[in-house]
């Protein structure tokens, strides 16, 4: 196989497989699990937006999680204050929290390093207080539900979809897989190319990337746009999935949870993000599993988390790309 | 008037904490590059020793300080040894996410040890408070300011006037060419990582008696800690000191002007925004903190 074939041959099987493999899981496991698969989609599409900004753009950001809230919002308000159908919304929290971004990303653009760190943790440190704050739009500190409501499709009565007649659970899951695999193909799509090696460039060297033409305003703007907007999808997903938005749904943690999840996936890769999504999903639930007396979860946790850095000093990305990387002595070019 | 100076004096002595732990940050990000997010852990950990002590075991409370400090002194050379170091190739994240691991580890393991129920911590100053003109002050408050302070200039004497505090220098800002005139760089590193958790340790043991004690207790003084660091500057000691103040003073002086309907939009729960909104605008204008410089870089 050659190099170039096995460059582009590789991804798309693999990623065939992964559609195929989403499309008949819910055959296999119960509802409930097909919930909790739903939630790894949700992850899949924040971290593949953070990837773009801290992975390929090199920003640090502690704050993804807030642009998750405002796209859960907008969703919320939308479906409850308009009687907005909930998928319509989805666009909708994509555009407002990309416009959200787009903005902190302007002032962002001075900030580096820590400095950005420290910028994009203090959005999700004001985040849950401010949406308190404004009672009147969100419902204040009680939120707002969503379940029971027309607006929320299958909430009611089951829907059906080419014949097939799904509850509630499975509709919710075939909704955020078929979202988080199409985000994952455009992100692909957008790395690739022009923009990707820009973005890239910015990462490397931000002196190299300025003289060869590259706007640093520009490009670290747009990754902040784009990367908020896959945020602001995975909010909306999670207000759905929810079937509730409250301050407490987007705590500082989330925003925490998420960086963890895209270092494991493996930085300035598509490949790992799966395993950094189901990492941050089922993780904490199988800790919990090991000893309940208080404390012992989190100490599992932990433990954990530090042994996947020293096994995996690239994360799942960097496994993967030793694995097919073609042995010494075999021809691959 | 009074009341106003009554509050700077307690926002300086909550200040005081903050700069501590806001110092230990930045000894770590100098000696190693990183924010350490398990600082407040660790010295959540510490004072639970020191309590522990004091309580049940009947020490007095200055031996009981002296030994915490000591043990978390190890703790911090184990830390850097045993977990930071070995992950230090690769990309700057690979350790924070270590530190984030370590932070969840901690406060499990404080959990597990002593258990989720918060403690009253006895203080080792006197409670009552003395008059300077009209302004009550709280020996609580002096004795805070006096330690953090206290423990400051120590360090300072220590980097400005010891060998190892000069090697300590020299490994943090050129770790090659330290190595080449005989510095041994990873002991210094590590050296670092102790005293910062000694500083941690000291904030958590200030902290306490005011906040009480339980497993979360430093989280939301890391916070004040973290922003207090980058806004002095992320690399410089005395940034992270003024920064600390600076934030204790503007806290209180904040919640003192909503009593007079002044910023009466701003709830208690938007103080810690307020401030952090503050800090940014700061930073928008000085990009590199107060009193740090901008790297500029050969490339």
């Amino acid at each position: 196989m050659s190099a170039r074939l096995r460059r582009t041959a590789v991804p798309v099987v693999a990623f065939a497989l992964l559609a195929a493999f989403m499309l008949v899981l819910p055959a296999f496991v119960n509802d409930f699990r097909a919930q909790q698969f739903a939630y790894v989609a949700i992850y899949l599409v924040a971290i593949t937006g953070l990837n773009v900004l801290s992975g390929y753009t090199g920003q640090i950001s502690l704050g993804h999680g807030a642009f998750m809230a405002i796209g859960g919002y907008t969703t919320a308000i939308l479906m409850t204050d308009y009687g907005v159908k909930d998928v319509w919304t989805i666009p909708a929290a994509a555009l407002v929290a990309g416009a959200a971004g787009v903005l902190f990303g302007i002032p962002a653009t001075r900030l580096s390093g820590l400095y950005l760190a420290l910028a994009t943790f203090a959005i999700a440190v004001a985040t849950p207080p401010v949406i308190k704050r404004f009672e009147g739009f969100t419902g204040g500190g009680s939120g707002i539900n969503l379940f029971g409501t027309e607006e929320l499709t299958a909430s009611l009565t089951p829907v059906e979809i080419l014949g097939f007649e799904l509850n509630f659970n499975n509709w919710l899951y075939y909704l955020c897989a078929t979202v988080s695999l199409v985000l994952y193909v455009v992100a692909w799509l957008f790395l690739r190319g022009r923009t990707g090696r820009a973005l890239r460039a910015v990462r490397d060297s931000e002196t190299a990337a300025v003289s060869f033409g590259v706007s640093l305003t520009r490009y670290k703007t747009l990754a902040f746009g784009v990367s908020a907007a896959y945020a602001g999808v995975a909010g909306s997903l999670f207000a759905i999935a929810t079937t509730f938005v409250n301050p407490d749904t987007f705590p500082i943690s989330l925003s925490i949870f998420l960086l963890v999840g895209v270092v494991v996936a493996g930085l300035g890769s598509l490949a790992g993000l799966v395993a950094g999504a189901i990492f941050i999903q089922f993780l904490p639930l199988w800790a919990q599993e090991v000893s309940k007396s208080p404390g012992a979860p989190a100490v599992v946790y932990g433990a954990i988390l530090i042994a996947v850095m020293f096994l995996l000093p690239y994360g799942v990305a960097g496994l993967i790309a030793r694995l097919l990387r073609p042995r010494r002595g075999s021809t691959g070019i | 008037m009074a009341d106003f100076l009554q509050q700077v004096v307690s926002g300086l002595a909550s200040g005081g904490i903050y700069g501590s732990l806001a110092l230990a940050l930045v000894l770590i990000h100098r000696a190693t590059g990183i924010i350490n997010f398990a600082q407040g852990e660790m010295a959540t950990f510490s004072t639970y020793i020191a309590w522990t002590l004091t309580t049940n075991h009947g020490w007095s409370y200055w031996p009981a300080f002296l030994f915490t400090l000591a043990v978390s002194f190890g703790g911090g050379v184990g830390v850097y040894q045993v977990v930071i170091r070995p992950n230090e190739r690769g990309s700057v994240l690979r350790v924070v996410i270590v530190t984030i691991g370590l932070l969840i580890l901690v406060n499990g393991l404080v959990q597990l040890i002593w258990s989720g129920e918060v403690r009253a911590v006895e203080s080792p100053f006197p409670s009552g408070t003395f008059t300077v003109g009209e302004v009550a002050i709280a020996y609580q408050d002096v004795g805070t300011i006096a330690v953090s302070l206290g423990v400051v200039v120590l360090l300072w004497l220590f980097f400005q006037f010891t060998k190892i505090g000069l090697a300590m220098r020299a490994a943090a800002v050129n770790p090659a060419e330290a190595r080449l005139v005989g510095v041994r760089v990873t002991w210094m590193l590590a050296l670092g990582w102790g005293l910062a958790a000694v500083l941690g340790a000291v904030a958590g043991m200030l902290a306490a008696p005011s906040v009480f004690l339980d497993p979360t207790m430093m989280q939301a003084i890391l916070i004040y800690a973290f922003a207090a660091a980058v806004l002095g500057g992320i690399d410089s000691p005395v940034g992270a000191v003024v920064g600390g103040l600076f934030l204790g003073v503007l806290l209180n002086v904040l919640s003192w002007l909503s009593q007079y309907g002044l910023f009466d939009w701003f709830t208690e729960e938007l103080r810690l925004p307020t401030a952090l909104a503050i800090i940014l605008g700061v930073l928008l204008v000085r990009p590199a903190g107060i009193f740090g410089r901008q790297a500029v870089r050969k490339v």
